[in-house]
């Protein structure tokens, strides 16, 4: 759906083999009981696809099919979207990214190596249950002593934590005003405790995570002190653009479906393609599929380039991906009729896959106030 | 020749340096000239207006830049797409004829440049580009609603001429045009598409009478004509008699390109109506309502502009495919609904953040009373972040889903060949003699 040259078409191939061999969209049924959705010989192979990769600088060990990494991640984000996919792709990239991008030789070394070779994996602690797009005061606090670092609060909704070794945790200090720093917290180290949560998507596992006094060497920190805030706003622009991605492939697929659907099934004697009614609705319904597909591809290239445009076009996405998606899967399920509300079908894997994608990382409403104070601020400045 | 074109990034830097040493700077005073409130724009405005458009339309051609794809024999400079796309890119911030790309450029240049004659190409095209001849269509008619193909302006042959009788509507500039294509019935005793042909008419030949439509915000910018006994040469018959539905494909499918993407249109993306524009309103309105921290206003603010956003990267994602082969041509139908439920949505998220405002306003002042100018370049003392504005905007918002063919013929577009779902049933594809029409108002 992303590729454009003949190399990136090639990876979009292998990922859906892929995805197709061991992630058909109707396995989420089957993981939906499963304590754990993570597999970790089919992580390592995936890893070997270059899926680990795209977002960190060929010096760390990274590496990109077509120069613009996260234009290349966008596609295997697009093909998860697709199949309501499990796995922490999310997750590692992000904590890959960021090693990347800020880690020390030692971080890059040890557990950035890990998490490219497939090894280990990540997960961000970024949203909070319940909580804001952007998180104010702090939810952790560190101390610093003696060389050590101890965190101790809450913060969660990390995608994958059981299974990650590695957490990405930002932390403020309580003393002096220097903002929040991030840490490469080891999943077992002690004092830090997970609490499972619920939620919608059948086939991805959300924890919060509870830190205790969870000591740490100073060199556990990521990128200078101080510098979490503005690293969490481009990791959520990055992050951003690899939602786009799977809500644009989830609605693609759902389109696909109730186009067959509306083509094959017969009411009063005609196809239900036939009908006036049903014809404008396909035809809001693929216009609507076609611009987030364009948004996304976008988005990755102003993000993926570093152009100062990529917040403006990750939110005006996110506003609209975030309004449209769900309710042009609502579409497709009224279009099919009961058989749509069915747990046996598998429109509402996808609905859940892009409800929680809409919502987890800050809802339509929130990336429209952002784009609007945005503009608010582009106009001040003009003034 | 082609290895002797002009690489594009080395045209785009002859264009800047050429843009900033002749071209003027946009007129950031300058209301916009379609479905504006035109109570304070008078005829001698519009008049003016277009008079400029054909002086700046001379400039672009003086300088090289005029017809960028349209062939050298015929005036243009015979370069690519990408040539014009950069060219559109660097003109941000200048003035230039906006008001006369449609309908001169779209559709009519590019119908002659496809269908036209040898001796039509030389004669219209190079007055076109050089701003000598403003065109219009005369295409809808006051029974045919959208079906164009049901046209009833009657052209009957007499020797080596045409006598056209009949009556068409919604035209955009008539008044101030020059020549017009005209879609016309030659043949009533076969079925509809088979019986029409296109002619290119003057304007102000003998027998067509215009008329002004008042809108319902009281723009006067759309026309009807009549047309009594009018006399068109047959050398003005574009196309093969009866043969009027193949061009009329190619007709529609350059006017969807308004909307982005067509290669003979010079633009800078719009002047005062422009979306990005209609955004910056939005936040003077928001500032002079105090009311530029309220979440609720930000986020309209973010709706309108995520709107345009993504709809200009519909526009170059859909058109990069229609070039490339991946999307067929009717794809450009999917432009024309996006577009025209944007626009409608960002009407409306102004008149309610207007509130009130658009609902009553104080009276009209005189210019030499008007209020202190505002620095900013948003509104620059043309105070059109006023309530009136956003009134007038939403009194007309469904022209933007009505004009240039409606959201529900772009729907069936979609629907019937993009997605090849089955085509309505249809009551007409008898003689069109015998079709039943819309009784006589």
């Amino acid at each position: 759906m992303f590729a454009q040259s003949p190399d990136q078409q090639l990876f979009e191939q292998v990922t859906e083999s892929f995805l197709d061999t061991h992630y058909p969209v109707g396995r989420g049924r089957e993981l939906a009981a499963a304590e754990s959705t993570f597999e970790p010989g089919l992580w390592r192979k995936a890893a070997a696809l270059g899926w680990t990769t795209l977002l960190v600088p060929e010096e760390a060990g990274g590496g990109s099919v077509n120069g613009n990494g996260l234009a290349d991640l966008l596609i295997v984000a697009s093909q998860f979207g697709r199949r309501a996919a499990p796995g922490p792709l999310l997750g590692t990239n992000m904590l890959a990214a960021a090693l990347g991008q800020w880690g020390s030789t030692d971080q890059r070394g040890g557990p950035l190596a890990e998490l490219l070779a497939g090894e280990a994996t990540g997960a961000w602690a970024y949203a909070t249950t319940g909580g804001p797009l952007r998180t104010t005061g702090h939810r952790v606090t560190a101390i610093r002593s003696a060389g050590e670092v101890a965190l101790s609060g809450a913060a969660g909704c990390a995608e994958g934590a059981a299974d990650a070794k590695y957490l990405l945790v930002a932390a403020g200090e309580l003393e002096g005003n220097s903002g929040r720093t991030h840490y490469l917290v080891p999943r077992d180290a002690p004092g830090l405790e997970l609490t499972t949560l619920d939620g919608l998507d059948l086939t991805r596992r959300f924890y919060d995570i509870t830190l205790r006094d969870v000591t740490l060497p100073e060199a556990a920190c990521v990128g200078e002190p101080g510098s979490a805030d503005q690293h969490d706003a481009y990791l959520l622009d990055l992050l951003g653009v690899l939602l786009l991605g799977e809500i644009a492939g989830a609605v693609a697929h759902a389109f696909e479906m109730t186009c067959a659907w509306a083509a094959n099934r017969y009411s009063f004697g005609r196809p239900l393609n036939s009908y006036q009614e049903i014809k404008h609705r396909m035809a809001d319904l693929r216009t609507a599929v076609e611009a987030i597909e364009a948004v996304a591809a976008r988005a990755a290239s102003a993000v993926g380039t570093g152009r100062p445009d990529g917040p403006s076009w990750v939110c005006a996405g996110m506003a609209y991906a975030g309004r449209q998606a769900p309710e042009l899967i609502q579409d497709c399920i009224q279009l099919h009729g009961g058989i749509g509300v069915t747990f046996e079908h598998d429109l509402h894997l996808l609905l859940r896959r892009v409800a929680v994608d809409t919502r987890l990382f800050g809802t339509p409403s929130e990336y429209a106030q952002r784009l609007g104070a945005l503009m608010a601020a582009t106009a001040g400045a003009a003034s | 020749m082609t290895s002797e074109m002009i690489p594009v990034e080395k045209f785009a830097a002859q264009a800047r340096s050429w843009l900033a040493e002749h071209m003027p700077p946009a007129d950031p005073t300058a209301g916009h000239f379609f479905f504006s409130d035109v109570s304070a724009q008078t005829d001698e405005h519009g008049l003016a207006r277009i008079q400029r458009c054909r002086e700046l339309q001379r400039l672009l051609f003086d300088g090289g830049f005029a017809g960028i794809c349209v062939p050298p024999e015929y005036g243009g400079q015979g370069l690519t797409a990408a040539h014009q796309f950069v060219f559109n890119r660097e003109l941000r911030g200048y003035d230039y004829p906006l008001e006369i790309q449609a309908s001169t450029f779209i559709p009519c240049m590019a119908l002659l440049l496809e269908f036209g004659s040898e001796e039509q190409k030389l004669r219209h095209i190079p007055a076109m580009l050089r701003g000598e001849e403003v065109w219009a269509q005369f295409l809808s008619e006051p029974d045919g609603g959208s079906d164009a193909a049901a046209a009833a302006t009657t052209a009957v042959r007499d020797g080596d001429r045409w006598v056209l009788n009949g009556s068409k509507i919604w035209t955009t500039g008539a008044w101030y045009s020059d020549w017009a294509m005209c879609l016309a019935r030659t043949n009533w005793d076969v079925e509809k598409h088979r019986g029409l042909t296109i002619f290119t008419v003057p304007v102000r030949a003998p027998g067509i009478e215009i008329r002004r439509i008042e809108m319902s915000n009281g723009a006067r910018e759309f026309c009807q004509e009549f047309l009594t006994d009018v006399v068109v040469e047959d050398r003005d018959r574009l196309g093969e008699v009866d043969g009027g539905w193949t061009i009329m494909g190619r007709w529609l499918h350059h006017e969807r390109t308004i909307s982005g993407g067509s290669p003979y249109v010079t633009s800078a993306g719009g002047r005062g109506d422009d979306a990005a524009g209609s955004i910056m309103r939005l936040v003077q309105l928001a500032r002079e309502q105090g009311n530029l921290s309220d979440p609720r206003t930000l986020e309209l603010i973010g709706e309108a502009r995520a709107l345009s956003l993504v709809g200009d990267a519909l526009v170059r994602s859909v058109t990069g495919k229609m070039r490339s082969g991946a999307l067929p041509h009717h794809a450009a139908s999917m432009l024309r609904l996006f577009g025209g439920l944007a626009t409608a949505r960002r009407a409306t998220i102004g008149f309610e953040l207007a509130g009130a405002a658009a609902a009553v306003w104080p009276a009209e002042r005189k210019p030499d009373d008007a209020p202190p100018r505002d620095s900013s370049p948003v509104d620059e003392g043309t105070g059109v972040a006023s309530g009136a504005q956003f009134a007038a905007g939403y009194l007309v918002r469904q022209a933007a889903c009505i004009g240039g063919g409606t959201t529900e013929m772009a729907r069936n577009v979609i629907a019937e060949r993009l997605l090849g779902m089955p085509r309505e049933a249809r009551a007409d594809d008898g003689p069109f003699r015998d079709v039943r029409r819309s009784p006589p108002a």
